[in-house]
């Protein structure tokens, strides 16, 4: 996965916002930032952000490759859009973020242990084994995402919602045991598997 | 005159007849008013009561009428009685208005009115009917002084309006800044590029215009004279000079840029790579749309930084403290330059605040869009060398960084051509956080040369830019029938001083044509009376010469005051300065006022009845006043108010007066002075402070309290605060008692 990474470096030089553009979901965007600062004020999770979005506009500018890349900060994203309808300049803040979080993934060189990331990992091999999300495989897995010992204190500690949930019908333990399945997963794996296909073409990613 | 008829008319309407006993205000004009024909209507603006009015003005021989009706601010049409002299009394705006209608006021309401209508025919009977000055001149030729953009397009305007134009211009071409640029800001739709300067079409115009005679290589040696009637020396760089008149004057001299050998932390004279926003436009020329070469080397410039607010926005005081407005938009058009005939060259703008009026934000959208590079920074040092390094805080990411560049811009300021600072000790240049001959060789050279006794120059406001109320008057300056344009008046770009240059022109034409009519100009537009003095009287102090805020008075042989009538305002201000009070209007004088002041009855210590006396401007506090009792806030029934010209005009004999007479406290309302002035006479409010503030000393030898006078700013806008401060004086005169100087 470095050697991406390296072969990136190499191609763009010190031009990370040419790296950007070319190779970030909405990375053309990064430019039009005019440094208000509505998006950091606006974002609810703005305080925890080691570099508001704001300022990683600004590093990207400044040629901040590995600080950008390797940075917690847009893994912080919960999607919650308030700066794209505040941003003056439109920028599509969100989707930027998401972007940079994925192009660094790919790279390999995001950080490992990101909770947000382990998480999106899970959720992706989860929808695609069965073309939808198994949601008790899902939570299961969460829990038992840092070891036997720590997955057995979570669920007990979730037992009652889980036995309420299933009192309502919420939830069927059933699910462990497999099913769940779509008609015609096969069709989702083959249309993904193009789709990935096109992508990394585009983007230059040889795989 | 000697035969002064006084008509008195009292108008029943708008429910005066209702609230007021006005067959006993009949009376009162009649026996102490000493009206010779009194009549009351139960409409006076209307066609029938105007006709009446008109009627005895020509069968009974009445010259001069009295109308007690509404404010004079109201219904001034059907009043506008030609050729007599009109006193208003304020009976609904002023009276009725302001008090309640209930039985308790009833007597100390109809007190007020007959006040009121004592002091219309006191007033009127110390009047004269203005006479048109007759040393007015009718020259209505436009003198333009600066053959840049603003000097142009004033030029071209007037032209287009029918009137003769010169156009002085002290270089050899005409063109200024504009014909140096490469391209200029988009002033139009897409605001997407830099576009032509479209100087050579304007050129063309004015070469074409057989209305504009160009002077070039030429100044303005001397200048004299008045509105209508100025007298100019041209001198030619090469010697010889011609004289000419002209009605109006246009000075649109223009700026220098600051000299970035000021900015050598900058690297400004430092390195032939580091240069100006001018600079570069003659870079930019030079290469004509091909890439752009480096001074020092000639080498292709494959990187530039631009300096935002180089030397500007100053606040340690070493350069200009102020923005200039234009340069955040001259950079991203240059950045531009680079990126249009490169766009693999590395533009980078680093600013503080990135300010682009107009519709300039379209336009750094567009420069984001070509891939300029903006860096929110503070540049604290450029070192010079092959390669430059621009050293700077980033203050987005609070990061020491450097950009290296084969260029360096730097955004420097505008300093105004405006010629002596007449304020100034001894005639030096002393501007605030600069001197102000920065961008010249540092001689001062005056623009106007005028023979004022009050300077050379017109007066700056601050930063050696000309005095100009940037919101209510622009373009005004202190010295009538000469107006200023362009960034001599305040920093600003080129579509701001073409608004700017068209504007003037108006105002010029408006100057000469009303010059011509013998009138005043703004404020009191349209004013036919003018100052004369006593001389016999005059004591040659000379400080109506030294106060008037508009240098209409200059000496003469024998060092008595030289009134130059159609440079007068009309405020009044000689006025209120003249201590043995010999200066007077033929419609306004220390008689017409100071006879209102006498005229007023007042009730002895035992009635519990004060009078408070109220000076109020016209321009501002007397319509604040008038809207007040449009909304029916009420003020105490002890004021009586007099309207003045301008608080400059005051003069203390008044108040003198006041007190002696058994006034128990005096209000003086003027507009707001200081830097951000609002009198309608730039200093008039403001001498009145001055002159005020020494009033405590004559209370105190009257034994009076230094709280019955008191002095306010009062803005139009103060429709609460005026009564407000009315009503605090009566409470205060209630708290000291009433005055003890009751007969």
């Amino acid at each position: 996965m470095s050697e991406r990474n390296n072969a990136m470096v190499e191609k763009y030089r010190n031009d990370f916002l040419k790296e950007v553009e070319a190779n970030v979901e909405e990375g053309p965007w990064v430019k039009m930032c005019m440094q208000c600062g509505v998006c950091s004020g606006s974002c609810p999770f703005g305080p925890y952000w080691e570099h508001p979005p704001q300022e990683i506009f600004m590093m990207i500018r400044a040629g901040k490759r590995d600080e950008v890349l390797k940075s917690e900060s847009m893994w912080m994203c919960t999607s919650c859009y308030n700066c794209i309808v505040r941003c003056p300049r439109e920028l599509p803040i969100t989707h930027i973020m998401h972007g940079l979080a994925n192009y660094a993934h790919r790279l390999g060189i995001a950080p490992k242990m990101n909770p947000t990331r382990r998480f999106a990992k899970l959720f992706w091999q989860n929808i695609m084994k069965g073309g939808r999300v198994n949601e008790l495989k899902l939570s299961v897995g969460l829990y038992f995402m840092d070891g036997f010992a720590n997955g057995v204190k979570k669920g007990l500690a979730m037992l009652p919602v889980g036995i309420g949930m299933f009192k309502t019908g919420r939830l069927n333990p059933l699910g462990l045991l497999g099913g769940g399945k779509c008609k015609g997963a096969g069709d989702i794996h083959k249309m993904v598997k193009k789709a990935q296909e096109i992508e990394n073409r585009r983007k230059g990613f040889a795989s | 005159m000697a035969d002064i008829k006084i008509g008195a008319y009292v108008c029943k309407g708008c429910g005066l007849g209702e609230r007021l006993n006005t067959a006993q205000l009949m009376t009162v004009a009649q026996r102490e008013g000493k009206a010779q024909v009194v009549r009351e209507h139960e409409f006076l603006c209307n066609g029938a009561g105007v006709a009446m009015i008109r009627q005895d003005i020509e069968k009974e021989g009445v010259n001069h009428v009295v109308i007690a009706a509404c404010s004079r601010r109201a219904k001034t049409d059907a009043f506008g009685f030609e050729g007599v002299a009109i006193s208003r009394v304020n009976l609904r705006e002023g009276v009725i208005w302001v008090q309640p209608d209930t039985d308790e006021v009833k007597e100390i309401t109809q007190e007020m009115a007959a006040d009121y209508v004592r002091m219309g025919c006191a007033e009127s009977a110390r009047m004269n009917i203005p006479q048109i000055n007759p040393g007015h001149g009718n020259n209505k030729r436009i003198l333009v002084v600066g053959g840049g953009i603003s000097g142009m397009t004033s030029a071209v305007e007037a032209a287009k309006a029918g009137y003769e134009v010169l156009l002085v211009e002290k270089t050899a071409a005409l063109g200024g800044w504009l014909a140096k640029l490469h391209r200029r800001v988009p002033f139009h739709e897409p605001y997407a590029d830099p576009i032509e300067t479209g100087m050579p079409a304007l050129l063309k115009r004015i070469e074409s215009d057989k209305r504009i005679t160009v002077y070039l290589n030429s100044v303005v040696s001397r200048t004299s004279g008045a509105p209508g009637q100025f007298s100019i020396d041209i001198s030619k760089e090469s010697g010889g000079t011609t004289t000419e008149n002209v009605g109006a004057i246009i000075m649109a001299s223009g700026f220098e840029p600051y000299d970035v050998k000021k900015l050598p932390e900058l690297g400004g004279g430092k390195s032939p790579d580091v240069v100006d926003q001018a600079g570069l436009e003659q870079l930019a020329r030079a290469a004509n749309g091909a890439p752009i070469r480096r001074p020092s080397d000639g080498r292709e410039i494959k990187s530039v930084v631009f300096v935002q607010c180089a030397g500007q926005r100053d606040e340690t005081g070493k350069n200009l403290p102020y923005c200039s407005g234009h340069c955040c938009n001259t950079s991203i058009k240059q950045a531009m330059y680079f990126k249009d005939s490169n766009p693999d060259v590395d533009a980078v703008v680093v600013y503080t605040d990135l300010r682009t009026p107009g519709n300039g934000e379209d336009f750094y959208r567009s420069a984001q869009r070509k891939g300029v590079i903006f860096t929110k920074g503070k540049v604290s040092e450029v070192v010079p060398g092959a390669e430059l390094q621009v050293k700077f805080k980033d203050l987005i990411l609070n990061d020491d960084a450097v950009a290296k560049a084969d260029l360096v811009v730097l955004a420097t300021g505008m300093v105004a051509n405006s010629g002596v600072d007449i304020d100034a000790a001894g005639g030096t240049p002393n501007v605030e956080g600069q001197d102000q001959a920065a961008a010249g060789d540092g001689k001062v050279v005056s623009i106007l040369n005028l023979t004022y006794r009050q300077g050379k120059d017109l007066p700056m406001l601050r930063y050696g830019f000309n005095d100009s109320h940037f919101i209510c008057f622009p373009y005004e300056t202190r010295r009538t029938g000469i107006y200023s344009c362009g960034p001599v008046r305040r920093p600003m770009d080129i579509v701001q001083a073409t608004e700017d240059a068209t504007g003037a022109a108006l105002k010029a034409i408006q100057a000469a044509e009303n010059a011509a009519l013998g009138r005043a100009a703004h404020p009191r537009s349209g004013d036919l009376s003018f100052p004369a003095f006593r001389r016999e009287g005059c004591t040659q102090c000379k400080r109506c010469t030294v106060e008037c805020p508009f240098g209409a008075i200059d000496e003469d042989e024998q060092r008595y005051p030289l009134f130059n009538e159609s440079r007068c305002r009309r405020c009044g201000t000689c006025m209120g300065a003249c201590p043995v009070r010999v200066i007077s209007f033929e419609n306004y004088s220390v008689d017409t006022v100071g006879y209102q002041v006498k005229a007023v009855d007042v009730p002895d210590q035992f009635s519990e009845k004060p009078r408070i006396l109220v000076l109020a401007c016209e321009n501002d506090a007397y319509p604040a006043l008038d809207m007040a009792a449009m909304n029916r806030i009420q003020y105490s029934a002890f004021a009586r108010v007099v309207p003045v010209r301008c608080l400059g005009s005051v003069n203390t004999i008044w108040i003198n007066d006041a007190l002696t007479a058994g006034y128990d406290g005096v209000l003086l309302m003027g507009c707001q002075k200081g830097e951000n002035y609002q009198c309608h006479f730039v200093k008039g409010s403001e001498m009145a402070h001055y002159r005020m503030s020494k009033i405590d000393d004559t209370l105190k030898g009257m034994s009076l309290e230094v709280e019955r006078v008191r002095t306010c700013e009062v803005a139009i806008t103060d429709i609460q605060r005026a009564p407000k401060i009315i009503n605090e004086m009566a409470e205060t005169i209630q708290k000291i008692g009433l005055s003890p100087m009751k007969f």
